[in-house]
């Protein structure tokens, strides 16, 4: 089993819009897939129908007193579970802050879940906080939507040294080009150089589009209400180059 | 995968039923429906052991084939499914030779060395629907179902609409499975499709088993008794014959063996409640059928036992006995084609109808022995028998003492099973099981001689046939001194099992057994109250 989480200490770079996307196309490939929505805003659960609510909140969750299987939903996909959001998840961190040693926390959480699923992608929260980094170690790979700007280069630098500094398991670090605006100079040059100078950089890369707006009217993944779309076509370039790299 | 499903059952559209959209227009407005799926065409097959150990076990296994990936499904009368991709399959076969997998993983223990037979097969007319609430999201699946089997013969199934869960919708589906449940009319859940198909041929499921399930009651007659049972193990022999000749598994052989036997005994302890003209005549017949039937079964047991055995090897190699393998294998071969021989011919048929045509043709005199009083006076001269041939085994006694001490208890344990629904059931429970004891470790110390003898008979077969590695040989020689030791445990451990049996304890179990027998009523009858009354001698004969 291997653990993808989308992560980016910006919000509103694509973190979601991938997780479903990536997620529906696991699935497609034959790959038994789980979606944890780790943000409160609860939009990976919107987009797939289902009602943001766990059993018991977050705190059930991640305390362990519920067993994690009872709250996943099937979605209306073959191969394709999520475990949904609730509100309670904004307080993850005072919970998390309660356990004996909060950064291994979700690696736990989701290890016995080994038999059920090949792929588990956690979409997270913006930010950096104690559950952020519980999530950085227990996933195999980050999967990092980046603007084509200066500045969020530097973030993921940032990124990058921070995980460097882990003990034990380090995730992989694949960042991708997200939004990327066609009438900006900047964000075209920015998504075609890096990826020829840096390993961490995907060769494969998502433009801003209607379609993938069109999402949260659809209420699926672009490749199921539009698979023959550039939007469809363009997440489907990233899931083989993630599949190829991180599984 | 697992899930939970929920069967609704539609009567046949008569004038009057709801029809299936009218049972489907009642989710509305809680639910409404997707798009149905495109109607597709799959083909059943149900599967069991010929002696049911899937439905005994409260299981239904289906192998469906169509557009579709061929798949098995299992499924619970609660309705957990269970399945798994199976790829194409042909029938019968062995659980142990299925793909691997959660279905596989369930039935391969139940079904053991059984092989799984079709027990019917149809064709259905399926088209899966999406149930979806009120955020279209989709909760839950019915699949309708429209069933014509045409083994074992032509029927039409009522249609069925079967709900299925969407993972973590378990309440709505249950809901949605309530309310269709409430529009078809119905209450309750459906039997199982396989009984429906199998009641239009005239059949019921579990109808087979090898245990004698004759109910006797006290009173009988004692030779009615008999006839009764006789033709029971006659029906179970003839019932084994063609899995035996098709050479299905390996329990046709045995359950056919164990009918044989049991005949003789019958016949051989019946004394004067059968005519001594109609026992001698069949008692030479059935010797013949029971030899004509041992090289094949004990070629059986040999390949049955052999990966054990191989496994077991510590200086020889599994690779190395090899050859010894393929000898039994060509063997059993040749022992099978002689079998299916026997059982083709002149003389067997001959046999099998002559016999039917005297059991039935018997006559059972009012006067006479009961079945009660037969069953008791024998099973204590069997009994009596057992304790004073083992009480005179010491440990420097012949192999052949403890042969025929084994013969005397097999005498007593068919006297048992013949009689079983005469006697109270825990009493007949406990005085098995104090027998099954002596039983075992006799049967370990002439199996493994027997199995020696064997092993030297196969060594020179094999010298003889063609070039043998020597490597195989001294691997045969390993295993018969492995055989040679575990005999040798068998021998240690008899007086300690014989001391068991002969306890006084366990002698006090068989006499509470036998006295049972003309009070209690049996395993039909009340059982309270009837140790006291059956102190007295004989209570209880206002039995049949």
């Amino acid at each position: 089993m291997k653990i993808l989480a989308t992560y980016n200490i910006k919000g509103g770079v694509g973190k979601t819009s991938t997780a479903v996307n990536l997620s529906y196309l696991a699935a497609q490939d034959g790959l038994r897939v789980l979606l944890w929505d780790l943000d409160p805003q609860a939009a990976a659960s919107y987009l797939f129908r289902i009602r943001p609510r766990v059993k018991g909140g977050g705190k059930a969750l991640i305390k362990g007193s519920r067993e994690i299987d009872d709250s996943i939903k099937g979605t209306d996909f073959a191969d394709l579970d999520l475990l949904p959001a609730d509100f309670t998840y904004r307080n993850l961190d005072l919970v998390l802050g309660a356990t004996k040693k909060p950064t291994r926390r979700i690696a736990r959480l989701l290890a016995p879940l080994s038999d059920q699923y090949d792929v588990i992608f956690l979409d997270c929260p913006p930010g950096i906080s104690l559950l952020s980094e519980s999530v950085l170690q227990a996933a195999d790979s980050l999967l990092v939507p980046l603007i084509p700007t200066v500045l969020s280069l530097r973030t993921l630098d940032q990124l990058t040294e921070f995980i460097s500094g882990f003990n034990g398991q380090r995730p992989a670090v694949l960042a991708f080009f997200s939004m990327i605006d066609a009438r900006k100079n900047l964000h075209r040059e920015i998504a075609e150089r890096l990826p020829a100078e840096r390993d961490d950089v995907a060769v494969a890369t998502i433009p801003a589009l209607s379609q993938i707006e069109r999402m949260s009217v659809e209420r699926a993944p672009v490749a199921a209400f539009a698979p023959h779309s550039r939007a469809a076509q363009s997440y489907q370039a990233l899931w083989a180059e993630v599949r190829a790299r991180a599984l | 995968m697992q899930t939970f499903s929920h069967v609704v059952e539609l009567a046949a559209g008569g004038a009057g039923q709801p029809s299936e959209d009218d049972v489907l227009a009642a989710l509305a407005p809680r639910f409404t429906l997707g798009a149905p799926g495109r109607p597709r065409t799959v083909r059943r097959t149900w599967l069991d052991t010929f002696d049911w150990r899937l439905h005994r076990a409260g299981l239904t296994l289906e192998y469906l084939t169509g557009p579709r990936p061929a798949e098995l499904v299992l499924s619970t009368a609660a309705g957990d499914l269970v399945s798994q991709p199976a790829g194409r399959l042909a029938w019968p076969a062995l659980a142990e030779d299925l793909p691997p997998g959660p279905v596989t993983a369930v039935i391969a223990p139940l079904a053991g060395i059984r092989a799984l037979l079709a027990a019917a097969r149809a064709t259905s007319a399926v088209q899966d629907l999406r149930v979806l609430n009120a955020d279209t999201k989709t909760v839950a699946w019915i699949r309708a179902d429209r069933t014509t089997v045409d083994h074992p013969a032509a029927a039409q199934l009522p249609a069925r609409l079967q709900v299925t869960a969407v993972r973590g919708y378990q309440l709505q589906a249950q809901r949605i499975g309530e309310v269709l449940a409430a529009a078809a009319g119905l209450n309750g859940h459906p039997g199982r499709p396989l009984d429906a198909a199998l009641a239009a041929a005239g059949q019921r499921p579990e109808a087979y088993s090898n245990k004698i399930s004759v109910q006797l009651g006290p009173g009988m007659a004692a030779r009615g008794a008999l006839q009764a049972v006789l033709l029971q193990l006659l029906d179970t022999l003839e019932a084994n014959v063609p899995g035996t000749i098709r050479d299905i598994d390996t329990e046709f052989l045995h359950d056919l063996r164990v009918s044989v036997r049991r005949t003789r005994s019958v016949l051989k302890l019946a004394g004067d409640a059968l005519p001594a003209s109609l026992t001698a005549r069949f008692r030479a017949e059935f010797k013949w059928l029971g030899d004509l039937t041992t090289p094949t079964r004990d070629l059986d047991v040999y390949l049955l036992n052999y990966d054990e055995m191989a496994g077991a090897l510590v200086s020889g190699t599994p690779a190395e006995l090899e050859p010894f393998h393929a000898h039994l294998a060509r063997r059993r071969g040749i022992e099978q084609r002689s079998l299916t021989r026997g059982l083709r011919s002149a003389r067997f048929s001959r046999l099998a109808r002559e016999w039917r045509g005297a059991l039935t043709g018997l006559t059972v005199p009012r006067a006479g022995e009961r079945a009660a009083d037969l069953a008791t006076r024998r099973l204590r001269g069997a009994h009596r028998r057992v304790l004073r041939q083992g009480g005179a085994i010491s440990a420097d006694s012949p192999a052949e003492q403890l042969h025929d001490l084994r013969k005397r208890c097999k005498e007593l344990r068919y006297l048992l099973e013949i009689f079983a629904s005469l006697f109270d059931p825990q009493a007949y429970q406990r005085a098995l099981k104090d027998l099954k004891g002596l039983q075992d470790c006799l049967g370990e110390f002439q199996d493994r001689q027997v199995q020696q003898e064997e092993l030297r008979e196969f060594a020179g077969q094999m010298m003889g046939d063609r070039d043998v590695p020597a490597t195989a040989l001294l691997a045969m020689g390993e295993l018969a001194g492995g055989l040679g030791r575990a005999q040798r445990r068998a021998r240690d451990e008899f007086a300690e099992r014989f001391g068991e049996f002969a306890s006084p304890a366990s002698d006090r179990r068989f006499q509470e057994l036998t006295s049972s027998a003309g009070t209690s009523g049996g395993r039909t009858g009340t059982t309270g109250g009837s140790a006291r009354r059956s102190a007295n001698g004989r209570a209880g004969d206002a039995g049949e």
